[in-house]
């Protein structure tokens, strides 16, 4: 059975803003992780709009991290990690798998597109 | 023994490359406690790997193994900073490059030798081969007055030294001066180098805070395969030269690239002699003489 993970929702540094009290509704990004890459690859964010990832892998344990926006959490097998930033500026932003998970994991990266 | 003497040396053995200069310990006045003497740091000899970025993988460390028992002056020991092997699923292959790395080195004249694992080594299992085939990975010696100190940042594979080891670290270090010579060996850098890259350790900054109080401390690390220099307050950072294949320069790319195709011209391999005194001196050894 899964379960749901929320990852705690981290104020973020100078690209990453932070939790709203007077949130705007979150949008929502699947992201599947697996050896050794991240599906989708680019995932497109607006400025000011709360941006959630939701995370899922089916092989093994890896890692997501946004050193911009201060933010790492583990993807656990069929368990859904959920993390959200609130972009404070537009620019193309790294996330990577930080457990290193075999020949490749050097190359399991993806890009977050934040527009104004 | 006088630096310009060993580079002399290095030079008329047709070895020597770049060499890179400092205060090995900036707070330490020129009085040592001990004999100078130098040693050999290899890192990242990747056996095992094959790929466009070293077509010669095959050969590279028996070629660097020859050239280091050539050196006119023996090293006093020989450190290996990580990623000894190429990673590998298989464990019982994993296990069979770690068996022909080790006959390799073994030619190795000089038989004081330490191992380190990487991230190649250790993250998958944990460090289980490494240990079957190497011992510990991190442990302290002592040579001439100066005080090793070998941390495992890659067993654990999210990239932590974690609280066990960090509390082995802070009780060896209790047991000495704050003046007394420090050299800490590691294959990921303890500072943040380039995080978008992962070129970090997820608590180094905890290491490098323990550290902090001791005047003479340098670390010598791996990992980014080129050679690199950088100061967290008074603490010497150096990282060394893969063996088998280069990376990127750190941050030129928003991701980091794949390694480049081989580029004989740019020679960017091999290995580094370290000496030591009041001042270091790094020279650079390309794989094998010209």
């Amino acid at each position: 059975m899964k379960r749901r993970v929320f990852a705690a929702l981290l104020i973020g540094s100078a690209a990453g803003g932070g939790a709203r009290l007077a949130a705007q509704p979150s949008n929502e990004v699947s992201i599947a992780a697996s050896k050794f890459e991240f599906t989708p690859e680019t995932v497109k964010a607006k400025v000011g709009q709360p941006l959630t990832f939701v995370l899922t892998s089916f092989d093994r344990i890896h890692g997501f991290k946004m050193p911009e926006f201060g933010i790492r959490a583990d993807i656990i097998p069929d368990q859904e990690t959920r993390v959200t930033i609130t972009p404070t500026k537009a620019g193309s932003f790294v996330f990577f798998c930080d457990i290193f998970c075999g020949d490749g994991h050097e190359d399991m990266s993806g890009t977050l597109v934040v527009e104004a | 023994m006088q630096h310009t003497d060993r580079r002399d040396f290095l030079k008329l053995a047709g070895l020597a490359g770049v060499t890179f200069t400092a205060g090995l310990f900036p707070r330490r006045q020129a009085a040592a406690q001990g004999s100078d003497f130098h040693f050999i740091q290899f890192s990242d000899t990747h056996w095992g790997y094959k790929g466009p970025a070293n077509p010669d993988a095959e050969h590279t460390l028996e070629k660097a193994v020859a050239t280091v028992n050539g050196l006119a002056q023996k090293p006093d020991f020989i450190v290996f900073t990580g990623d000894l092997t190429h990673t590998t699923e298989d464990g019982k292959l994993r296990r069979e490059r770690m068996q022909r790395f080790k006959e390799i080195v073994s030619a190795l004249a000089v038989k004081d030798v330490r191992f380190m694992p990487g991230e190649h080594d250790a993250s998958l299992d944990k460090g289980e081969a490494f240990k079957e085939f190497f011992g510990a990975t991190h442990f302290t010696f002592d040579h001439k007055g100066v005080h090793f100190i070998a941390l495992d940042n890659v067993s654990d594979p999210a990239a932590r030294l974690g609280d066990e080891q960090l509390t082995w670290l802070a009780a060896d270090l209790e047991q000495h001066k704050t003046d007394d010579r420090i050299v800490v060996l590691t294959h990921r850098p303890l500072f943040d180098l380039v995080p978008s890259w992962d070129w970090t350790t997820a608590d180094g900054a905890k290491a490098i805070e323990l550290l902090m109080p001791y005047q003479n401390v340098v670390v010598f690390y791996g990992h980014i395969h080129q050679e690199h220099h950088h100061m967290t307050g008074h603490i010497a950072h150096h990282a060394a030269k893969s063996l088998i294949f280069p990376q990127a320069a750190p941050g030129t790319a928003p991701r980091r690239p794949p390694p480049p195709p081989f580029d004989a011209s740019l020679a960017p391999l091999g290995t580094r002699d370290v000496a030591m005194g009041a001042k270091v001196t790094i020279t650079e050894l390309p794989v094998t003489k010209a």
